[in-house]
This record gives C-alpha cells, structure tokens and sequence, in this order.
C-alpha cells in the first residue's frame, strides 16, 4: 500500500474555524490507493468536518487538498463525486419511499422516446450495480422496506456505480446487525483490493482493528498522529484519543453504594426483555451493548416512555407505575432521551422554560407559577453545571450542544429526582462539556441518587460506571465490575462471542 | 468567571452567544411592538381620512363589532399554539347560538341559557379534541368534517330558517351596556384578561406552549399530551359558544347562518398577531391587537364608503403584508443564529431551527 510514493489523497494542513470555535486546525491526512485508513477521535475531534470538507458540504479556511498531487478545489457535492470521492453518511442520505432502482438513478434517470422514463433499462442498471457488490436486492423494491444494513449496501452500490476512487465511511456500523456488518466488512476488503482508497471513521476499536491498515487520530481539532496498525495496539489508540489519563476525564471517585433505589424484575417490552436489573442509592450502573440491543428499549420501558407488556419498576421497594411518563417522573424516575433535539428540549422556548418545564408542579399553587421561585431554582440548576445565567432568557437552540446537554439535565437536577436515567450523555458532546457531564454523575451518585448510564462509549462505560450490565438481542447478559472489566470483556458479551465459544482466552 | 481550564473550553461557545444578545433583544422588542406599531399607522391613517373615526362612540362600536370574532380568535391562539387548528369554530357559533336561543324561548332563564350555549360549545370542542387527541387524526380534517357537521346541525334544529322572538331574555348580552360600555366588549376583554393569565401564569398554559413546541419533548418531561390537546379545543370551542350566544343576543334571533367563515378571520387574526402555525410560539396579547386591526380596517373602510368587493381586497392585502414584515424581521436573525450554530457559510437553506 505504502508503496506507492504518491498518494491518492492528501490533506494538507487544512484549518476551519466556526465562529470563536478551531473546529480543525492545520490537520493533515493521507490515503494510499487501496488501503482502508481509519480516522479515529472523540465525538468533536473534527473527524465530522473533515469528512463535510471532503464532501464538499463545507469549505476550508487554510492548507489544500490534493488528488494525485493535484491540488483540488471542492466547493460543492457535485464537484466532491466529479473529483471521484463518494461519501456514506451515518444519516443515509437517500428516499425511502422510492424503489431501490429509482434511488440507485436518482438525478440521472435514463430517459427513454419523448423523455419518458425508462423503467425497464433503470431496473436493469440497478441489479448490475447491485451484483457489482454480490448483493442479491430486488431493485423493485421500496427502499424502505429494507433494513437499514442493505439500504446502506444500496448506498455503496451507488458510490461503486459512480466509479468512486475515494470512499468515506462515517459509522456505518453503527446501525447495523452484525450479520449485515460482516458482508459490508466482505465488500470494504474487496474495493480496497480493487484500488480504491477507504476512510473509515468509527469509534469501535475491534472494527477499525479488523479492517484498517493505518489509524490517524484527531482530538479536539488537532492532528495527533498517523501509525501503522502493526506498530500500535488499541490501547495507545485511546490514549491518543483522550490525550489524557482516563481516570482524570471521567472523575470515577470511590463510594459505597447503598439501599437498592431502582428494582427492575422482568420487564418487557415490544423488542426487549424480560430483563431485571437493581441500582442502589450511590451508584452508577452502565448499560453497555452494541445498537439495536435494547438497551434505549429498556430505559424506555423503565421510566414509561414505552408501555411494558410485563414486569414491574420498583422504586425504594413501592412499585412505580411506569404507564407513562408522568408517572414515571411522579415515582421518582428522570430520563435524559438519546437525541436531544428531537426528544428532550424546547428548541426555540428559553432556557429557562426548557429547565423548568418538568418541576412547574412543585413551583406552583392552583396551577398558578410561583416565577420567582422558578427563576430562583433555575438559577442553581444553571449554575452547578456551569451554564452562563445570562444565557437563561436565550432560545436553547442557541446554545452549543453540549450545553444544550446540560440544560436537559438541568431540567432533572431541578425535579431531584431519585433514579437518573442517561441515555447516551455525552453523544456530540464538546470535551469540556463532557468532562462536566462526567463531574456532574460522579457528584449525584456521591448523593446518594441512583444512577442508570445507556453508553457505546465503552471506555466512557467502563471510567464512569460501579458496574456494567451488558446487553445483547433485549436481555442483560452479562454483569461486572466496572473496575475489573476491559472493553475487550464487553465487547464479548456484546458480540455474544464469549457465549457461544466461551474460551475467554484474553 | 474564575474558573478552571474545562470550563473556560465550555464557556467558549456560550461567549459567542453574548454577540447575539443585542439583536435577539431588539428581535423581542418587534415581536411586543412590531404588530402594534402596524395597527397605531392604521389608526392614525384612519383618523386622518375619516374625521370621526376617533369619536368614543365610533371606538366602542369597532370593539363591539369585533368582539364575536376576537373572542373565537382568542380560543384558537390555543390551539394554534399547539400547532393545531379549529376550522369549526364558526359552525359551533351557529349551534350554540341556536341552541340557547331555543332553551330561553321554551322558558329557560336566561342566565343558564347563555351558560347552555357556553357548554354546547366545549362538548362541540371536545368532540374535536377527541380526535386530535386520542385517535391522532390531523386537526385539519376533523374540524373540517366538524364544521360541515356542525352547519348541519344548526340547520336541523332551526329548520333551516332564522328563529326570531323579540322577547328572547338574554338580548341584553348582545345590545345591553354597562357604565357605558357594551356587553359584548366587557365579556371580551374578561375573556382576554383570563386566556393571558392562563397561558403566562400558570402551569397549564406553559404545557400547552410546551406541547406546541415538541410534543414528543413534552411526554418525556412529563406532560400529559393528549389531555393539553383536548384541553384546547374544548377551550376553543368554549370561547365559540360564548361568541355563539353573544351572536344570537345581538340578532336577537337564531340563525342556523350564524358565523359563516368567522374561522377564518380568527385565524387571521391570531396569525397577524404573531403566532406560528408551527405551534409553540406567540402570545394572546397579540391575538387582540390581530382582531382590532382587523375590526379598524373593516370600520375604516366602511366610513371611508369603500365598496364592499374592494374592502375583501385591502383586508387580503393586509393581511399578506402584515405577516410578510413578521416573517421578514424574523429572518435574518434566524439565519444567522443558525449559521453559527451549523457553521454552514457556504449555506444550503436553512431546514427546521
């Protein structure tokens, strides 16, 4: 691979800035024609905006790019694919209700007499592209009937169709069965055997360590280094990564947990369970597992956003009754959601509304507000998780997002609830802020609150956590100590590996 | 802020955010001002062509006049600050004035006669409600099989024809003044008073802000969706029976007619006083101030002796112009909050904010 003294692609000191933000500043890159170069950092290293650079969805400050030595310019989609780069979202980026074929053409319909579509000759074109790949899709077929495994094939089908010479890969394993994960692993070593230079970003380690030939490492906006796979192991990656001790990120202090405050037996739902689990007072308990493994489902079910079919949620030994909700928040239970925007916040009402939303009960008579007392309890909310005051009368959608990730745990530090729901805390989350976030678990567990994480941030599970539940298929299967546990460990159970051929050699 | 290095990374961001505070607030200053400022150039043009448009007499008429309308639009700054909409509202002015006109001819008095046309209102309400809320059908179309359904109703009960007896007990409700000042105005400035208080002050009014805003946000922090959903159209349709009665006491009569396109002039109304159709943001306050430019141009334009054809036209252009400066103002500002946000220079349109 390296043997080539030219390579395909070079990134050369390239810097862009939003606002007072060094998004990157002066990164370098390389990738060699058929080698699969993993890109590799924290959510907010910059691995984003390089790809959105590289894709033509943004436009640089400083340094060039170059193809075949040449420097480039790319200002749009359109010249990124002209220049032969092909980009796989982790948001896929094509039209569910339109059929595989109608999507594998999209902007480039074969026309037939008088401009009439040619339906027969797109069918055709898609079933070659898509055996171009060894996939078997019926291109009549709604692309959203598909799973979201072979709608991503469809994707790379496109990309191969466009005669890619650069493809980029933003997690996309992300969502994906691990079936479904192995044929695209099949399919990735096949183009870079054909010539085509990968760039593969994803934050599982055991993925990256299958597949790359070489791993850069960004953080926070900086380049760290580019090595061999052959000359490192996946620890020194993490370091790279965290550029720190880990212990000094995560903040992990030594308690002693208590009563058990969250008693979870049997619970299922529609996808998950049955499944039990306990957190005491004090504590911080990881739900750990790969996407799709119910581990959201069963926060869900917990606090009452989802209806359970069976189980039940006992809180300090009363059973809560988690039918919605409400009741969930009256028992005692808070829920940070997975996204943000869609499910925790009020994007244009102010910070204050959104803190405030989920303890107006407690801050009125009658029904009737007691402002001041609002204003008054906002303002400690704000100020223990370090947001500016002045920021309370601001539109939340005009903060950054971590700190629009405080405000929706702010709404809980507010309402004093028992049992914390965090599910995913710090996904696109500054490092500042998550260093924070991590500050703000370790103070709650230290006051005696009970504290239940959803992470696929494994070394974010194992630093934070006192235990860590694995789930794998909607049921816990493994239990262990966050102190003792590896990722390697997780990752096993997670995969199911160490069930089905129990060696645990490691 | 003497703080240690993590937090000064985090504090980055927010700094930038003090830049935006000035033109944020001047945007704040609009959304109070900005409508009012169309309505006090409308009145001082008024004044200035019509000679006796500023006489106490003349002002008490135009609150008079818009008191029906403006009290429908104040109903349905509720729903529409859930994102929903009541297209039924005028049919349900035509029920419950019918329907309390019928009550007070067989005897009943009038005050639980009014009170009847009130509750006629809230059970047509809920029956929307209903649908919005707990069979999740877009709000369009059930009020719009409502408000064909309602039309029916009063047509049913009135036989078709207008229903009318001199001696109906509750006139005064429409015609009647106190210390000087017509009925129908007081019960609309009560009505405004209450649906201020309600929506600024107290628990409830914020959850409806809150499910307007994100629905799904608002289950999560705990509130009680459907019941804010129904809850507003029973409101609405409340504030229709109230408007129904008020109608049928100023006509002194039923009229199965009653009300015929007042939705629309709600709506205009809550729409020209800065609510989003969107859901979750606006104020009742300027619902009023949308209903009195409404009920001036109208007036106006009578005094002026403009034909009727043409007053549908300068209220349509109005309108169209009113909102345009509302989205206009809003605009630029939206645009660059999120430029920052996104860091998108290069710009593709701007999606949701």
């Amino acid at each position: 691979m390296t043997t080539n003294p030219q390579p395909l692609l070079k990134v050369d000191g390239v810097t862009k800035r939003y606002g007072a933000t060094l998004a990157l500043n002066s990164v370098h890159f390389d990738l060699y024609a058929g080698e699969i170069h993993a890109l590799m950092g924290e959510n907010g290293a910059g691995k984003s905006t390089l790809m959105k650079i590289l894709a033509g969805n943004e436009h640089r400050d400083a340094g060039r790019i170059l193809l075949d030595g040449q420097e480039i310019e790319i200002r749009s989609p359109q010249e990124a694919r002209a220049h032969g780069i092909a980009i796989i979202h982790q948001e896929l980026n094509t039209v569910p209700t339109m059929t595989v074929a109608e999507n594998l053409a999209l902007g480039r319909e074969p026309k037939g007499q008088f401009g009439v579509l040619d339906r027969r000759a797109m069918t055709r074109a898609a079933r070659e592209k898509l055996q171009r790949i060894g996939s078997q899709i019926d291109p009549r077929r709604p692309l959203g009937d598909l799973t979201v495994g072979l709608q991503q094939m469809v994707e790379i089908a496109r990309a191969i169709s466009e005669e890619a010479r650069i493809l980029v890969l933003d997690e996309p394993t992300a969502a994906l069965s691990r079936g479904e994960a192995v044929s695209l692993y099949r399919i990735l070593n096949e183009m870079r055997s054909a010539g085509v230079g990968l760039i593969y970003i994803s934050h599982r380690m055991e993925e990256v360590w299958d597949l790359a030939d070489r791993v850069t490492v960004l953080r926070d906006g900086t380049y760290v280094d580019t090595k061999q796979k052959s000359d490192i192991r996946p620890p020194d990656v993490v370091r790279m990564m965290v550029g720190r001790s880990v212990d000094d990120l995560y903040h992990h202090e030594q308690r002693t947990p208590g009563e058990v405050v969250l008693d979870v037996r049997d619970l299922s739902g529609a996808e998950v369970g049955p499944a039990s689990l306990q957190v005491r007072g004090g504590e911080v308990v990881c739900l750990a597992g790969l996407i799709g493994s119910g581990r959201t489902e069963l926060a869900r079910l917990i606090f009452g956003a989802d209806k359970s079919e069976s189980g039940e949620v006992l809180i300090n030994g009363a059973a809560a009754n988690s039918a919605s909700p409400r009741a969930g928040i009256a028992a005692g239970i808070a829920m940070v959601p997975e996204s943000r925007k869609e499910q925790a916040l009020f994007l244009e009402h102010t910070v204050e509304d959104n803190i405030a939303i989920s303890s107006l009960d407690r801050h009125s008579r009658l029904g009737v507000l007691d402002r001041p007392g609002i204003r008054q309890s906002v303002k400690k909310g704000m100020e223990r998780l370090r947001l500016r005051l002045n920021a309370a009368q601001l539109p939340v959608s005009a903060l950054s997002g971590g700190n629009q990730q405080k405000a929706a745990l702010a709404r809980w530090l507010m309402r004093e609830s028992e049992v914390l729901i965090l599910d995913e805390p710090t996904r696109g989350v500054d490092i500042g802020a998550k260093s924070e976030i991590y500050q703000l678990i370790n103070e709650l567990a230290s006051r005696g609150k009970a504290i239940l994480v959803v992470s696929s941030d494994l070394p974010e599970a194992i630093g934070i956590s006192d235990r860590i539940l694995v789930m794998r298929a909607g049921r816990v299967v493994a239990e262990m100590a966050a102190d003792s546990a590896t990722e390697e460990d997780v990752m096993f159970h997670a995969t199911g590996t160490a069930a089905t051929d129990n060696e645990g050699s490691r | 802020m003497t703080e240690n290095t993590q937090s000064d990374r985090a504090a980055t961001p927010v700094a930038t955010e003090d830049h935006d505070r000035q033109p944020f607030d001047f945007a704040r200053w609009w959304d109070r001002v900005g409508i009012l400022a169309v309505l006090l150039i409308l009145v001082v043009l008024m004044i200035i062509i019509a000679p006796n448009f500023a006489s106490i007499d003349n002002i008490l008429n135009i609150a008079r006049s818009i008191s029906v309308t403006a009290i429908l639009a104040a109903g349905m700054t509720f729903v529409i600050l859930t994102a929903g909409i009541d297209l039924s509202v005028g049919s349900i002015v035509a029920v419950s004035g019918v329907a309390s006109v019928l009550v007070a001819l067989n005897g009943v008095p009038a005050p639980f006669a009014i009170l009847l046309g009130v509750l006629a209102g809230a059970a047509a309400g809920a029956i929307n409600g209903f649908f919005v809320a707990y069979m999740s059908l877009a709000a369009f179309i059930v009020t719009l099989a409502t408000m064909i359904f309602h039309r029916g109703l009063a047509y049913t009960m009135t036989g078709g024809v207008p229903v009318v007896d001199n001696a109906l007990n509750f006139r005064d409700f429409g015609n009647g003044y106190v210390l000087g000042i017509p009925v129908p105005v007081i019960v609309m400035v009560v009505v405004y008073v209450v649906g201020w208080f309600v929506l600024e002050r107290t628990r409830y009014g914020r959850h409806v802000y809150a499910v307007g805003g994100n629905p799904e946000a608002a289950r999560l922090a705990g509130v009680n969706v459907k019941g804010v959903l129904l809850s507003v159209y029973v409101i609405a349709g409340a504030c229709s029976g109230l408007a129904g009665v008020i109608f049928s006491a100023r006509v002194v009569s039923a009229q199965p007619t009653a009300g015929t396109g007042y939705e629309l002039t709600a709506i205009a109304a809550v729409v020209l006083g800065g609510t989003s159709l969107m859901g979750g943001r606006g104020r009742i306050i300027g619902t009023l101030i949308g209903s009195v430019i409404l009920g001036v141009l109208t007036t106006g334009l009578i005094l002026m002796n403009v034909p009727f054809f043409t007053q549908l036209l300068i209220q349509g252009i109005v309108i169209i112009l009113a909102v345009s400066i509302d989205s206009l103002k809003q605009r630029p500002l939206r645009l660059r909050r999120s430029v920052r946000r996104r860091g998108d220079v290069g710009g593709q349109p701007i999606t949701t904010s």
